[in-house]
């Protein structure tokens, strides 16, 4: 009620240019469930807090875990308003269920990199290093989309690692990292940086690299349909893009 | 009743039974099964070798703070096992406590078969303890005491009647360390990660399957349901029901 010109914006950017409805209460409102990509922990929890800032009536819950997890959860019946994946084939497996109400649209992009310690004490500086015997890799599952990624760069790179443990999600990558159990990991450039200063980066060439494509949709079903094509609109809009490039993603 | 019927019904009737044998043979599978035998018989060994000792003590020697050790031995009954794994850590991994300790003689723990077993342990001894305690309060005193008045000797007297006595007790609280390590996930993930042959016990293979192979993810945790099942039902006749 304060700012007319907010509230105006607002509609002009949840509507993407439809002529807006002549209602004047916020028509986005109710929860919107959100499952998404681990990696996408610290950005959304921006984009939520932005998201809800402009639409009052809304709240938007979120769900992260590894995409393959949350694929299990949704076709066996979760209920959420929006997936929000780290790779396109954990995304397919949704849409093969039927259970997408619109096609998927990529709405970020990412690249890998080698976690390492605070002050890279193992001096790694490339993939070449992890095949080093004696240092402790952690990777996350196959299943999930960074070990994916991770196995494809390592590929790339001609290198064989043995890795200690392959974890849930790539969060969970960062964190044995970060406690000092691990030496190094591969996680996204994204995660390195939401790690903090309990972590370091060393980058991986773009010919080694690999482009993670995030793609979003809508779940047909979902209660709160309207705030949940809203939340993905404001992803995809400008706002939603600028707090995406400020947590380290590229577009999409 | 229908609740706990249920899920077990749902198992049942989605398990892939035309393959269940090569669903259970995949060498994943086989390779989580042995783990999971390696590392629950190694859990319930050690929680007998330290649980007896310290059931013991709490039941039968009176000292300041006994209520305190009792509550600190069952505290990983109550705790999330995630937050065991993280205490674990923070205790025996590379930075915790222990860490430089154990570095320095040779031991490396996280990410390796003996930090799963030290999970479990962790998890699991607590039921082993307060099973044999329950036993060791209920047992009839006078044995003992005639036994003593008749010149038994410490060693003798725990061998030959303290023992027996509390045999009923001790093979329960075995049996239900042994059930709880076998499903223990939450602390081995955390502490001891997750890798085939080294880590990967059934649970965190049932997870991980559930994402790649259902169906084995599937016939894994009916296995995993049977032997639960199977353990209880064989308490309740023997010991529990008895006692």
């Amino acid at each position: 009620m304060r700012s007319w010109p907010g509230l105006l914006a607002v509609l002009l950017t949840a509507c993407g240019g439809v002529a807006a409805p002549a209602a004047t209460p916020d028509p986005v409102e109710g929860n919107v469930t959100v499952f998404a990509a681990a990696s996408l922990t610290e950005a959304f929890n921006q984009v939520g807090a932005d998201f809800h800032a402009r639409h009052q009536g809304a709240a938007v819950h979120f769900n992260f875990a590894g995409s393959s997890t949350l694929v299990t959860n949704l076709t066996n019946g979760a209920q959420a308003d929006v997936f929000a994946s780290a790779d396109e084939p954990n995304m397919a497996k949704v849409t093969a269920g039927g259970l997408t109400a619109a096609p998927p649209q990529i709405f970020a992009t990412n690249k890998l990199e080698i976690v390492v310690g605070a002050g890279n004490p193992k001096h790694i500086t490339g993939l070449a290093d992890l095949a080093q015997p004696g240092l402790i890799v952690v990777l996350a599952a196959p299943a999930v989309p960074a070990g994916h990624y991770a196995g494809q760069a390592l590929q790339a790179a001609g290198v064989k690692v043995t890795p200690a443990s392959l974890e849930l999600d790539v969060k969970a990558v960062v964190s044995k990292v970060a406690l000092g159990e691990a030496d190094a990991g591969i996680v996204y450039v994204t995660d390195v940086r939401a790690g903090g200063a309990r972590v370091a980066g060393a980058p991986i060439p773009d010919a080694q690299n690999v482009v993670a494509r995030y793609p979003v949709a809508v779940l047909k079903g979902s209660s709160g349909a309207v705030a949940g094509q809203a939340f993905v609109d404001y992803l995809l809009g400008a706002d939603g893009q600028k707090t995406l490039a400020r947590f380290g993603f590229t577009g999409p | 009743m229908l609740f706990f019927l249920l899920p077990l019904a749902g198992l049942v009737a989605r398990a892939p039974w035309n393959d269940a044998v090569g669903q259970l043979s995949a060498p994943e599978s086989r390779l989580a099964f042995q783990l999971s035998l390696l590392t629950s018989f190694s859990a319930t060994a050690l929680a007998v070798v330290f649980g007896v000792p310290l059931a013991w003590l709490i039941a039968r020697v009176r000292f300041r703070g006994r209520n305190v050790l009792r509550a600190l031995v069952t505290l990983p009954m109550v705790l999330p096992p995630v937050v065991g794994g993280v205490a674990l850590l923070l205790a025996f991994g590379r930075r915790g406590l222990l860490g430089p300790l154990l570095a320095a003689a040779g031991i490396h723990l996280p990410f390796t078969t003996a930090g799963a077993v030290l999970a479990e342990t962790f998890v699991a001894m607590p039921f082993l303890v307060i099973t044999v305690e329950a036993g060791l309060r209920s047992m009839d005193l006078r044995y003992e005491e005639a036994a003593r008045t008749l010149g038994a000797g410490r060693w003798y007297l725990f061998r030959r009647v303290t023992l027996p006595l509390v045999l009923p007790s001790l093979l329960a609280g075995s049996v239900l360390c042994w059930a709880r390590a076998l499903g223990e996930f939450g602390a081995t993930i955390t502490f001891a990660g997750n890798f085939p042959g080294t880590t990967q016990t059934l649970p965190l293979a049932v997870y991980l399957e559930l994402e790649t192979r259902p169906d084995a993810a599937i016939m894994l945790s009916l296995v995993l349901l049977l032997v639960s099942l199977a353990v209880l039902v064989g308490l309740r006749d023997r010991w529990l029901g008895a006692g």
